[in-house]
């Protein structure tokens, strides 16, 4: 079923609590960024650098994954590979019922997220419990996160603390971020200590090593792959690096770009279980590889830029049309420009199509990544998919041609390569200037008042002043 | 099983375009800092997310440990007997609060490692200038959990392991050429969030504190 | 392919865009009066319509194509084409190449994109010209087009075109480099976000306490103008030719 993303986008516009967390916290997010770029020339040759790091990474997908999995067994991690989410999450059900767990500690993770694996274990009574302080505040308010970094981006210190207070009554409720935190921390330090299986998505995979490597702040990240005896990784098959060496230049603009800082509280590199004589760490350590729409993403030069992507989230950050409406309005798992180019092509056009309308091409978002990931070109590309009648290179495609639509773009380009057409039609314009109806100007008018044609044209104007003419 | 790695490796194989990009030799320039500058700004960077540096010596060290246990009124200590500052530390054990080890596997302690044990003590594989990171590879001696659990994590450093870049530590470590150690951690201050409004708290799920001993 | 500046430039071609024809014809008079002040002499080819961009944005590839290529023809004087538009110039100098490149016509198209220039580029980079303000002492905030800001890189010549009229106050409004909403078809297409925008960026200008806006693009301003209107604020747009030429024509 195609998303409703027009009228989600209504709705979220008229949240007026929504509006004013998301302004302050986007702004914030930006001004964090910009100050971790001051040197624009570095930050251009830093890029680049990234860019060719990841392009390198993608043309060489299918060799690289198959060193990156001989690699991680000889290190005895377990490597699983998964076409669909329904297969990723029977891979972990496996697991978890060959371990006889009952429920999971889980460190933030999108690719989870696209599985809905709380939701598939749940169903078979095993539970998952988030333990990334915005993750956690997002399950308890039973939602879906609305950043892919800051996924409680939506809600304040207010509406976070009457959520802690209902779910732990015997805590007193207060509004001051440190006892939230510490809230959540007394919380599930238990569940961290007890918990049989511990499970995390993947930052960057370096094929070379056989490395799985993790970013995050808070340490429950750490918690979730050394305490629990079992450690199940999930992420895509585009997160594969090639060396050792392309993993800092990714590091420093992946968290720069997302938040600001020179580099996370933690960077957390796997390359094995717990060893013979190790007194902790994971007996287990897994890996599921999900494909769901990856590969498809690939050979089109243009398209499979979309994987290089390393989920930083500065696109959405910069991004005046999320900043309006904020990541719910999208109904994906990846929200904002990145996930406009991303779920499409995953999931099909007739899905996602209309995100590629989610956009002005204000080239914000391009002008940000650290990547430099074209986006609004692979937009305008999505848009072409989406109505070109010929062959068509995106799952789901042609779904968004309307016959008036194509007749009036018809009819334009017929009036705008006949110059005497296109003369007399706009001189008639002006001179009808008053007579316009104004429901051909559609929305425009919710907020603004129609536009009025000028009494004469340029063409007659310069006519008249006698400016040379062909 | 098999086969879905297959369906996706075919997949993948079949979609594969040449690959012409040009391999980037344009790396950023390695700085080098010199001691004294590396040293700054390693202090800078970890004092900047609330972490404490104290600058000692090869021989005053137990005694700066010594302050710090005491000025935090800390109970007691986890420190492993048999890495290079623990055999100093067990020789000495008077000093400190009452002395904890690893004895055996965590699970067989879980509870009362994660409820009782107020601070842990290591050592560490380096430091990086750059952004202010300390480099730990637990092994047998130091398990990964010493810097993770315990509220208050007390880390010596050598300054003269300090790189200037990851990079840098990734070449001089020869992780590559030797294989990677079973866990690397890059540790920059104590745990923090900022998911609430992005307004940062610190001790959230890791240390609550981290304490640098620059000797 | 020679460098269209490495010659003394006496004359130019003049792009209008079919915004300024039928919206904002007087934009393309003013313009077309600051070159020939500068002893340029203009050519305006009758047979120009539209650039094609509102097209290829749609999606529409073959109709975009059919509308650039007529325009191709317009130009075979290996002169400057100036455009009064950050956003067509940017479509006719970065995605003409980009949309021809598979065509017999793909050199056309690569001659014709590096002869395009931004008014206000042109008027600063090539001619360097020197403006006297003879108007009365005045607020302007300015409004940097997404296009100017970013694909043409060229918001800062109107600001320094304007920091040389001595009774102006350039003012840049809170959050300037946030995109205004209009987005050519998106304004129609997600009209509910575009007015949110809009009235955003309506709200940040009118806080500068100027007494008019200006910008390079039309499309802006038809957008942020029209919204001033509809909320019955009284600040008067303006492109930044129009606002150039009558503070020094005398
Ligand atoms: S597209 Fe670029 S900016 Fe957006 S999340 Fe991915 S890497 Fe970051």
């Amino acid at each position: 079923m195609a998303i409703n993303f027009r009228k989600n986008a209504a709705k979220a516009l008229k949240q007026d609590d929504i509006q004013i967390n998301l302004k302050n916290v986007v702004s914030r997010l930006r001004d964090h960024r910009s100050a971790a770029f001051t040197d624009a020339a570095l930050f251009e040759q830093l890029r680049l650098e990234c860019k060719s790091i990841r392009e390198r990474a993608v043309f060489r997908l299918p060799r690289l994954l198959e060193q990156l999995e001989g690699n991680l067994l000889r290190n005895g991690i377990q490597v699983h590979w998964a076409e669909t989410t329904l297969q990723a999450n029977q891979i972990v059900l496996d697991i978890m019922q060959r371990h006889q767990a009952t429920f999971l500690v889980k460190g933030k993770s999108m690719v989870s997220e696209e599985m809905g694996i709380n939701a598939f274990l749940a169903s078979h009574g095993i539970e998952c419990l988030e333990s990334d302080l915005g993750e956690f505040i997002i399950q308890l308010a039973n939602e879906k996160p609305a950043h892919i970094i800051v996924p409680a981006i939506h809600k304040n210190r207010k509406q976070i603390a009457s959520l802690m207070h209902k779910y732990f009554p015997e805590m007193p409720y207060s509004e001051d971020i440190d006892i939230l935190a510490a809230k959540a921390r007394y919380f599930l330090r238990d569940k961290f200590c007890n918990a049989p299986v511990g499970m995390t998505g993947v930052n960057f995979m370096v094929a070379e090593t056989g490395t799985l490597c993790l970013v995050e702040n808070e340490g429950n990240g750490r918690m979730c792959t050394t305490v629990p005896p079992v450690h199940i990784a999930v992420t895509g098959i585009e997160k594969v690096i090639e060396r050792l060496d392309d993993l800092p230049p990714l590091l420093s603009m992946l968290v720069r770009s997302a938040t600001g800082q020179p580099i996370t509280t933690y960077v957390n590199m796997i390359s094995s279980p717990r060893r013979e004589g190790e007194q902790d760490g994971p007996e287990e350590v897994h890996l599921v590889l999900l494909d769901n729409g990856r590969s498809n993403i690939c050979g089109d030069m243009e398209l499979q830029e979309t994987l290089h992507c390393i989920r930083c989230g500065a696109c959405i950050n910069h991004c005046p049309v999320y900043r309006q409406i904020g990541g719910h309005a999208y109904d994906t798992v990846i929200p904002g420009p990145i996930g406009a180019i991303l779920e499409p092509q995953k999931a099909g056009m007739d899905r996602y199509g209309e995100l590629t309308q989610a956009s002005t091409l204000c080239g914000a978002c391009s002008e940000v990544c650290p990547v430099k990931i074209p986006i609004p070109k692979i937009i305008n590309r999505l848009r072409w998919e989406a109505v070109r009648q010929d062959t068509c290179n995106v799952s789901g495609s042609c779904p968004a041609r309307k016959p008036l639509e194509a007749v009036i773009w018809k009819i334009w380009s017929q009036v705008c390569s006949n110059p005497g057409l296109y003369r007399l039609l706009a001189q008639l314009v002006t001179r009808l200037r008053n007579c316009i109806p104004a429901a051909i100007w559609q929305g425009w008018t919710i907020a603004r008042t129609p536009p009025k044609p000028a009494r004469t044209t340029l063409h007659e104007r310069l006519k008249a002043k006698g400016i040379d003419y062909e | 099983m098999n086969d879905t790695r297959k369906a996706i490796l075919n997949r993948l194989n079949h979609y594969q375009l040449k690959y012409s990009g040009i391999e980037s030799d344009a790396k950023a320039k390695q700085t080098d800092w010199g001691l004294e500058e590396k040293v700054k700004r390693f202090t800078a960077r970890m004092q900047a997310v609330q972490a404490e540096v104290h600058e000692a010596s090869l021989e005053t060290w137990p005694e700066v440990l010594q302050e710090i246990c005491h000025a935090k009124a800390i109970n007691n200590l986890l420190a492993s007997p048999s890495t290079r500052w623990g055999k100093e530390i067990y020789a000495d054990a008077k000093r400190f609060p009452s002395l904890k080890r690893f004895q055996q596997p965590v699970e067989a302690w879980k509870t009362d490692f994660f409820n009782t044990i107020e601070a842990a003590v290591t050592g560490s594989a380096g430091g990086i200038a750059e952004t202010g990171s300390l480099i730990l590879c637990p092994d047998m001696q130091e398990p990964r959990t010493l810097s993770l659990v315990p509220p208050i994590h007390i880390a010596l450093l050598e300054k003269k392991r300090i790189y200037n870049t990851l990079s840098e530590a990734i070449h001089q470590q020869n992780w590559v050429q030797t294989g990677m150690p079973t866990n690397v951690i890059l540790i920059s201050g104590p745990s923090k969030s900022a998911d609430i409004e992005q307004t940062m708290t610190y001790g959230v799920h890791g240390p609550k504190e981290l304490i640098i001993l620059l000797v | 392919m020679k460098n269209v500046l490495s010659e003394k430039i006496t004359t130019v071609y003049f792009y209008g865009t079919c915004l300024v024809d039928v919206f904002y014809p007087q934009a393309g008079v003013c313009a077309v009066e600051l070159l020939q002040r500068e002893g340029i002499n203009v050519i305006y080819p009758q047979d120009q319509t539209c650039c094609g961009q509102p097209a290829w944005n749609s999606g529409y590839r073959n109709e975009a194509l059919t509308v650039a290529r007529t325009q191709l023809a317009l130009f075979p004087k290996p002169i400057p084409i100036i455009v009064p538009s950050a956003s067509c110039a940017g479509m006719m100098r970065v995605h003409y190449t980009e949309m021809f490149r598979d065509e017999p016509d793909a050199s056309g198209a690569h001659d014709v994109a590096g002869r395009i220039f931004e008014l206000t580029e042109f008027l600063v980079d090539v001619l360097g010209i020197t403006l006297t303000d003879l108007g009365d002492p005045i607020k302007v905030a300015v409004h940097a087009s997404c296009s100017a800001q970013r694909e043409m890189g060229c918001a800062t010549k109107m600001t320094k075109l304007l920091q040389q009229l001595c009774h102006v106050e350039v003012i840049e409004p809170e959050n300037n480099a946030e995109c205004c909403g209009f987005g050519g078809t998106f304004a129609v297409r997600q009209p509910e976000i575009s007015s949110a925008m809009a009235l955003e960026k309506v709200q940040t200008v009118l806080a500068t306490g100027a007494h008019c806006v200006v910008s390079q693009d039309c499309g802006c301003l038809m957008n942020i103008g029209g919204a001033m209107e509809k909320q019955k604020q009284v600040m008067p747009h303006q492109h930044i030719a129009a606002f150039l030429w009558e503070r020094t024509k005398g």
